[in-house]
């Protein structure tokens, strides 16, 4: 009997693995975060349009941010833009930038201020990454990343690739609530 | 990629490396320090660019690799124990980052899962050849001419 079982056992285990690894909604490419829930790697940076000011997140304490990794040469940074313009008109937390200069290129400045003198500023502040440090601190792998942190600064979300407003209010707006709910 | 533009993305990365305050580098981008390179070598081989998933950050041109790269030389000649620079990268990138993850509760299924496999197929031919011995032979000659 067993013999005759054991192959449509095998089989249906079979349809089990391909239908969760073959499933669309699955993206073998996306990367949990270890950050989540942990303490957000503090940072103290320029200001990219005022080289004077100290960017940190230090003094967001107390706040609900959102930090949102670009750079100047990053497509799909240009994709969302527009996006975090939006999101910015909202006002409903801040939005710290953090401007990757990838090949620690100090030209990586300029082009940001053009940038954000031609295509709008959705930033509170944007502080400049010129050593790639801060990045890595965040376990960034690529821009754009968005992280979501609340006010005891502990990162509660970190979205991958273009945001837009959808993934706004899906994703980011209900944490917001919840952690402004729970007096974070 | 030419070997030229190689050279000059190596050149640029050495020059990067230089200014970034790694000191203990000698004319071929090798730390002075033998024990150390090798040391060096070892980890970058074992640990993932992330942006290339399947490359190792020695292997990759990627300019996140070359930081990450960055990050593990400072980290060696500062004396950082190679514990601690895994427990670096796993801390901000996950245990994804590793090549070979360590031995532990989670991942003893990735690590036993070739013997499990070996004992499964062992077990399959030990009863095949045992039913096949119990068989009739088939080749028994013809009951006669045809």
């Amino acid at each position: 009997m067993w013999k005759f079982l054991l192959p449509f056992v095998a089989f249906v285990l079979l349809v089990v693995l391909f239908a969760f690894g073959l499933s669309p909604k699955r993206d073998i490419h996306a990367l949990p975060s270890p950050l989540i829930g942990k303490a957000a790697p503090q940072f103290a940076l320029t200001e990219v349009v005022d080289p004077s000011r100290i960017v940190s997140n230090a003094d967001l304490k107390g706040q609900v941010y959102v930090l949102n990794v670009w750079g100047t040469w990053c497509v799909e940074c240009r994709v969302e833009h527009p996006a975090l313009l939006a999101i910015a008109q909202q006002k409903v937390v801040p939005i710290i930038g953090i401007d990757w200069s990838i090949d620690h290129g100090l030209d990586e400045r300029d082009k940001a201020k053009n940038w954000l003198q031609q295509l709008g500023n959705p930033y509170t502040d944007v502080a400049f990454d010129k050593e790639g440090r801060t990045v890595i601190d965040w376990g960034v792998t690529a821009a754009p990343e968005t992280f979501l942190v609340d006010g005891h600064g502990k990162v509660l979300y970190k979205y991958i690739s273009a945001i837009n407003d959808e993934v706004w209010q899906r994703e980011f707006l209900p944490r917001i609530a919840a952690a402004r709910r729970a007096g974070a | 990629m030419s070997h030229a533009s190689k050279a000059v993305v190596l050149a640029i990365l050495l020059g990067l490396l230089a200014a970034s305050g790694v000191q203990a580098l000698d004319a071929n981008g090798q730390l002075e320090n033998p024990v150390l390179q090798e040391r060096f070598e070892h980890i970058a081989k074992d640990l993932r660019c992330l942006v290339c998933q399947n490359e190792s950050i020695a292997d990759s041109n990627a300019q996140l690799a070359g930081d990450l790269r960055r990050q593990v030389r400072e980290m060696l000649v500062a004396g950082k124990s190679d514990d601690a620079i895994y427990q670096f990268m796993t801390d901000r990138y996950g245990e994804f980052v590793r090549f070979s993850p360590p031995l532990e509760a989670k991942t003893v299924l990735i690590w036993g899962a070739p013997f499990i496999m070996l004992l499964l197929g062992a077990l399959i031919i030990f009863r095949v050849v045992r039913h096949r011995s119990r068989m009739p032979l088939d080749d028994e000659p013809s009951p006669g001419p045809l």
